[in-house]
């Protein structure tokens, strides 16, 4: 037999036909429905009169537009005070309510992001398929599973027959290895992984993640960095299965019990890389040198080490990227061979489905303890990434830590990440977010947005610039 | 979906590299329901000088006239010239929907994110990967001349320059085949229930706790 990558694994676990033009059919073990990208597929359901081919495999949730402020959040749908997006949240309850699709809606605790909700819920579990209008969806990688983000044609196409047609990437594996220093996170791992192979370096292949810093790394952190693994061009960002994977899911309340729970672990244990499996590329890394990383343009792979200076243009490999610089640093309304810690911060946003989970919250908080937000910033936030995560740092009390430093409390959802709800920045405005997107016009319109750690957006908020977190 | 066979038409060069989703259709215009309408807000933030909201008269607002596609040479084009990463972010259908609604039939680029290029041929745009010099040779062109006409060929996989000269470029023969005669591919793949079933029934009895019952 030959040697096998996890993801050529996982692809003939779910290989339905292979047509004779060399597509093929791959089965979809879960979907996970949001507002924003659903309603076209349902009403395309709906006009060909068809039903989704499995119903339980779909489970929804609102978290694009849903508010997070408190008040708002009280009265439910009728609270949202923008118009749309009001009807595109009652839209999803409609269609869930129509078709019989699982939501949790919003009144209910387990709403959040969808990519916080799914493994939180053992709806997502190792070796599934698992698909989602939103390309963040590579997030459940991280328990080897075979997931990525789809178009709305394609979530029609997952509801009305559970399949996908897909052609199969290649294999990449990038393997980073040493410890890490105190204060670097998974966060500062896959910002430092994209700056170095670049938004489109993955693009093509299925990325595994492999090596002793992944090995070391919570489930938390392995979903940060199959997260944005779609920031590095692949659609699938994947960490094969080790104890830790097996452990989070036991006792979750959608995971399998009892006897179902030990087949089940029989076969999560064969999901990984074959020692002999031969990859189309290897990228290898050193963790132990890898500091704490500061985004400063328009683009994921425009970042650096902290205690950098931004790049000068005449170190551009080509006219592209030249080109690109110029406009980034227009944008940002920066200058070349500024050090990364002047740079001033105007607001900061610690949520997003790449760090606002329990972790991450707790590392911000580490932090922040005992001192106070700068009095230069105007906004800082943190937004849990669902209604049980809120509840759980409730419990440990991080909500009056984050409160007495001067943090707003949130109710969960994307909220800053891509402001389409109220959470948004105002033109020229500089931000310290733990999202995953510092594209132009992300987080409002002329809005700067800077992606970095929980931890450093917490001491960059203390301080009131970027700081290193290290020894802060 | 539209059939998509040939395509002649007026070509506009976008010269930046990385266009991410989000540029394509800002976010606050993702939040309609329907497939149609966003053709106005194509670019929004590049080609307006306001803030653009949800259900705005477009026809009253500043444009940008820097912008590339704002220039009274390029209205009406068909064909976009992009650089490398084209529709990288997002996985937003709303991308492709806006540049079809727009006008535009195909884009040229170096190279597409993944997750764009996919949805491109669910509606009847067709996304063409030519080399990066290859594509040098038609911004330049393009921007030297006014007028500048391209053949987009999908059935002969070329790009046919004024000159006659062609580039050819590769397109996978399930979504050529797709695209070329407008199928619908839920009912493709619904042809082959069967299969489908049959996995179905192996996939219980080898992880049946992928099929547990959700209530
Ligand atoms: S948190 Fe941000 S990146 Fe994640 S699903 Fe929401 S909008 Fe997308």
């Amino acid at each position: 037999m030959t040697a096998k990558t996890l993801y050529d694994k996982l692809w003939d676990d779910h290989l339905v036909k292979q047509r004779d033009d060399g597509s093929c059919l791959i089965y979809i073990d879960r979907q996970l429905l949001h507002e924003v990208t659903s309603p076209q597929a349902f009403d395309g359901l709906k006009l060909a009169q068809r039903k989704p081919w499995r119903l339980d495999a779909n489970i929804a949730t609102p978290d694009h537009n849903v508010p997070t402020d408190k008040a708002e959040r009280a009265l439910g749908i009728s609270g949202i005070s923008d118009e749309t997006s009001r009807i595109q949240v009652q839209t999803l309850d409609d269609n869930c309510r129509e078709f019989g699709v699982v939501e949790f809606d919003i009144f209910d605790e387990r709403q959040g992001i969808v990519h916080v909700v799914g493994p939180e819920q053992g709806l997502t579990l190792p070796g599934m398929t698992v698909v989602c209008g939103d390309s963040h969806t590579a997030t459940h990688g991280a328990f080897a599973c075979l997931a990525h983000g789809i178009g709305t044609s394609e979530v029609e196409h997952v509801l009305a027959t559970q399949c996908l047609v897909q052609k199969k990437s290649k294999n990449m594996l990038i393997n980073v290895n040493g410890l890490l220093g105190d204060g670097v996170t998974a966060k500062d791992v896959v910002l430092a992984i994209i700056g170095k192979i670049g938004t489109a370096g993955g693009t093509g292949y299925a990325i595994e993640f492999g090596g002793q810093v992944f090995r070391d790394m919570s489930m938390e952190g392995r979903m940060t960095v199959c997260n944005m693994a779609i920031e590095a061009g692949a659609r699938v960002g994947m960490v094969a299965v080790d104890n830790n994977t097996i452990e989070y899911f036991r006792g979750k309340p959608f995971a399998p019990k009892a006897e179902m729970w030990d087949a089940a672990v029989a076969y999560w244990q064969t999901l990984t890389s074959d020692a002999d499996a031969v990859f189309d590329a290897v990228i290898d890394m050193d963790g132990s040198v890898i500091e704490p990383q500061v985004s400063w343009g328009t683009s994921p792979e425009m970042v650096l080490p902290v205690n950098a200076q931004l790049p000068a243009l005449a170190t551009a490999k080509d006219a592209v990227q030249r080109n690109s610089w110029e406009r980034a640093y227009q944008y940002m309304g920066l200058n070349p061979e500024t050090p990364i810690t002047d740079i001033k911060l105007d607001r900061v946003f610690i949520g997003s489905c790449t760090n606002s989970r329990i972790e991450d919250l707790r590392a911000a908080a580490a932090v922040i303890k005992g001192r106070k937000v700068a009095s230069t910033i105007k906004q800082a936030m943190v937004v849990a990434g669902s209604g049980l995560v809120k509840k759980q740092a409730e419990v440990e009390g991080l909500d009056k830590l984050f409160t007495d430093a001067g943090f707003e409390w949130r109710e969960p959802g994307c909220s800053m990440c891509l402001a389409m709800n109220a959470d948004k920045l105002l033109s020229g405005e500089h931000c310290a977010s733990t999202s995953n997107r510092n594209f132009e016009g992300r987080q409002g319109n002329g809005g700067r947005t800077h992606l970095v750690s929980p931890a450093m957006a917490a001491a960059a908020a203390i301080a009131g610039h970027f700081v290193d977190v290290r020894g802060f | 979906m539209q059939a998509f066979t040939v395509v002649t038409g007026l070509a506009a060069p976008l010269d930046r590299a990385n266009v991410d989703t989000d540029q394509i259709i800002p976010k606050q215009f993702l939040k309609s329901i329907k497939r149609i309408g966003f053709g106005v807000n194509l670019f929004d933030e590049w080609r307006y000088l306001d803030e653009g909201y949800n259900g705005q008269d477009c026809s009253k607002r500043p444009l940008n006239m820097d912008f590339v596609l704002n220039k009274p040479r390029y209205q009406g084009a068909q064909v976009l010239l992009a650089r490398q990463n084209f529709g990288c972010g997002s996985s937003r259908e709303h991308a492709p929907w806006a540049l079809d609604e727009y006008g535009f039939r195909a884009i040229i680029a170096s190279s597409f994110a993944d997750i764009f290029f996919n949805n491109c041929f669910k509606n009847g745009v067709l996304p063409v990967i030519l080399t990066e010099d290859e594509v040098d040779v038609l911004f330049k062109e393009c921007e030297a001349t006014e007028g500048y006409q391209l053949t987009v060929d999908l059935e002969q996989q070329q790009v046919i320059r004024p000159n006659s000269e062609t580039f050819s470029f590769s397109v996978d023969s399930f979504r050529r085949h797709c695209l070329l005669n407008g199928l619908d591919d839920i009912g493709l793949t619904l042809q082959d229930a069967d299969f489908i079933h049959a996995f179905e029934k192996q996939a219980k009895v080898a992880r049946p706790w992928v099929f547990q019952a959700l209530r």
